[in-house]
């Protein structure tokens, strides 16, 4: 479980989070939604132990944070940057095997069915840049599940990919979560994302001094699929609902 | 996004994707500058090589036709001193490679000193240069001390180590040493400062050790910044090389070779040691050259 508690962040005086308390539930995919520049990322970063919290507490399974915690794995939206180019594609998914003590021969086997299961068996021993940007999130994600994380961050993972990629990828990201249960905090820009992604959406208000707007759990039936989902009745009035949050908190702004 | 290499055959192969044939009229419009530049670099390359080549000998002809109508003894025309080089060093027996007494007792030892004083430069630049460019602190107290420390003439170095160390081998390596370690070190600590904050970042969630830290991401970041450094630490090396033989007291190398023949007014073997560190010299950097492009042509972008 991971529990935010009047978390506050600032640089300077400049205020960038405020207040900001949330629980969320092992298994949870929540969705975090606001406009660029209100702090998303580093909520993220604050989670992930990167940024210390100024103000309040970040607790995951009853510890507070202080450093990354254990079992934690991070998507960036850059995968050109997070991704090693000099290493090759399955050395790069390795990479987190090492901390856990596996020989090299069962660091590449892990690596390689990791790799298969995000949809990228032939690439192994190619090098990230030889790939598209929507392979190389794809090895992003891998690295990121090779470990098996309890809580999975990803931040704005698919806002630089092209539409269709972005499809597959959501449907990549829903299945991995139906089956691995990992609970993910997964921060967008984008509002029919976050609607048809999450369990749970949290709008976070324009900075500076970003504070939760709505949080708004997602009740759509069954497995979710692309054309189905977003033609819902549902799907339409929580976007419309998700929308309407990050638009008033335009609003706000003096 | 240029860094995707576009798939042959798929919907946007253009003229790009056929290596042989020209594109055909009306010029349809490159699709992707990446297969372009690709198939067809390799025709300017072999032809901008053979160019260089043709350039080369031109400049050699012409050497030897001014030489030789002149017939003066300060210029040897230049097949008198290749014929010279290779007499006085290259027509040893087979079993020492061909080579002769003289370039076992010269060149051998000058490129043993050579070899040592920049693998000791190359070894200490590039362990001090992560050591000051990983905080930007170091960084920034140590700078004004590099770019002094690089702005003294190495040469003017020298005398100081021959007081110190006295003539001979040890001196001779501490003066390249200590003249060609700056160049590696500036440029290695430039490049480990220019880390990618993203990929600290994910070298801290990903919880790497400190020796991994420095294996997998700090030395291949920096490594294309640590071989523009090398490339100068070697012609610096070479210099010395042959500087430190110049002065009075030493007994061999090639810089001893050129001035006990120009003391014997032997023209025509100055000459030859001159071709020969010329050789030398583009021997070694081509050799550099080639371990930079196969330790870090296994990636395009940083």
């Amino acid at each position: 479980m991971l529990t935010l508690d009047s978390l506050g962040r600032h640089y300077g005086d400049h205020l960038v989070l405020r207040d900001i308390s949330l629980t969320v539930p092992d298994g949870q995919l929540l969705c975090v939604v606001g406009p660029s520049g209100c702090g998303k990322s580093t909520l993220l970063r604050t989670i992930a132990g990167l940024l210390p919290a100024h103000e309040g507490t970040v607790t995951v399974d009853d510890t507070p944070v202080s450093g990354v915690p254990d079992r934690l794995a991070v998507v960036f939206q850059d995968y050109g940057r997070s991704l090693f180019p000099w290493l090759t594609v399955r050395e790069n998914v390795a990479l987190p095997l090492r901390r856990r003590g596996l020989g090299r021969a069962e660091r590449r086997a892990e690596a390689e069915r990791i790799l298969e299961r995000v949809g990228l068996g032939g690439v192994a021993r190619r090098h990230p840049w030889q790939l598209s940007g929507g392979m190389q999130q794809r090895v992003a994600i891998a690295r990121a599940l090779v470990c098996r994380p309890a809580l999975l961050l990803m931040d704005e993972p698919f806002g630089s990919l092209d539409a269709q990629t972005r499809e597959d990828l959501e449907d990549l990201l829903l299945e991995v979560h139906r089956t691995d249960g990992a609970t993910i905090v997964f921060v967008t820009h984008d509002i029919d994302e976050s609607v048809y992604v999450g369990d749970r959406v949290v709008v976070l208000s324009p900075g500076p001094g970003s504070r939760v707007l709505l949080d708004l759990p997602v009740e759509l039936p069954g497995p979710r699929d692309q054309i189905g989902t977003r033609g819902l009745p549902g799907f339409v009035a929580l976007r419309a609902q998700v929308g309407r949050a990050v638009r008033s908190g335009k609003k706000e702004l003096p | 996004m240029n860094r995707r290499v576009p798939t042959p055959g798929g919907a946007g192969s253009g003229p790009g994707a056929d290596p042989v044939t020209p594109a055909p009229t009306p010029t349809p419009i490159p699709t992707t500058s990446r297969t372009e530049s690709r198939t067809t670099r390799v025709g300017p390359l072999a032809r901008g090589a053979l160019l260089r080549w043709l350039v080369l000998a031109l400049a050699v002809g012409v050497w030897q036709l001014v030489a030789r109508a002149h017939g003066s003894v300060y210029f040897p025309p230049p097949a008198r001193i290749a014929r010279h080089a290779y007499d006085l060093w290259f027509s040893g027996p087979a079993r020492h490679l061909l080579l002769t007494d003289a370039a076992v007792d010269n060149i051998l030892p000058s490129l043993g000193r050579m070899a040592a004083g920049f693998a000791l430069a190359a070894v200490a630049g590039v362990a001090l240069g992560i050591a000051v460019g990983r905080s930007r602190r170091t960084y920034a107290l140590c700078n004004p001390v590099l770019q002094f420390a690089r702005a003294v003439p190495p040469p003017a170095l020298v005398p100081v180590f021959v007081v110190v160390l006295d003539f001979g081998t040890q001196m001779q390596v501490a003066s390249i040493a200590f003249s060609a370690v700056w160049p590696v070190l500036i440029n290695t600590a430039e490049g480990a400062r220019n880390l990618d904050p993203l990929r600290v970042e994910v070298a801290t969630v990903l919880r790497l050790t400190a020796f991994e830290r420095l294996w997998l991401l700090l030395l291949p970041s920096a490594l294309p910044r640590i071989f523009a450094g090398l490339r100068l630490s070697l012609s610096l090396s070479l210099i010395l090389m042959v500087f430190s033989e110049l002065l009075p007291g030493t007994a061999d190398g090639i810089g001893f070779t050129l001035t006990d023949a120009q003391s014997r007014s032997d023209l025509l073997t100055v000459w030859a040691a001159l071709v020969l560190l010329g050789a030398l010299g583009f021997l070694l950097n081509t050799g550099l050259l080639a371990v930079e492009k196969r330790l870090v042509g296994s990636r395009r972008p940083t």
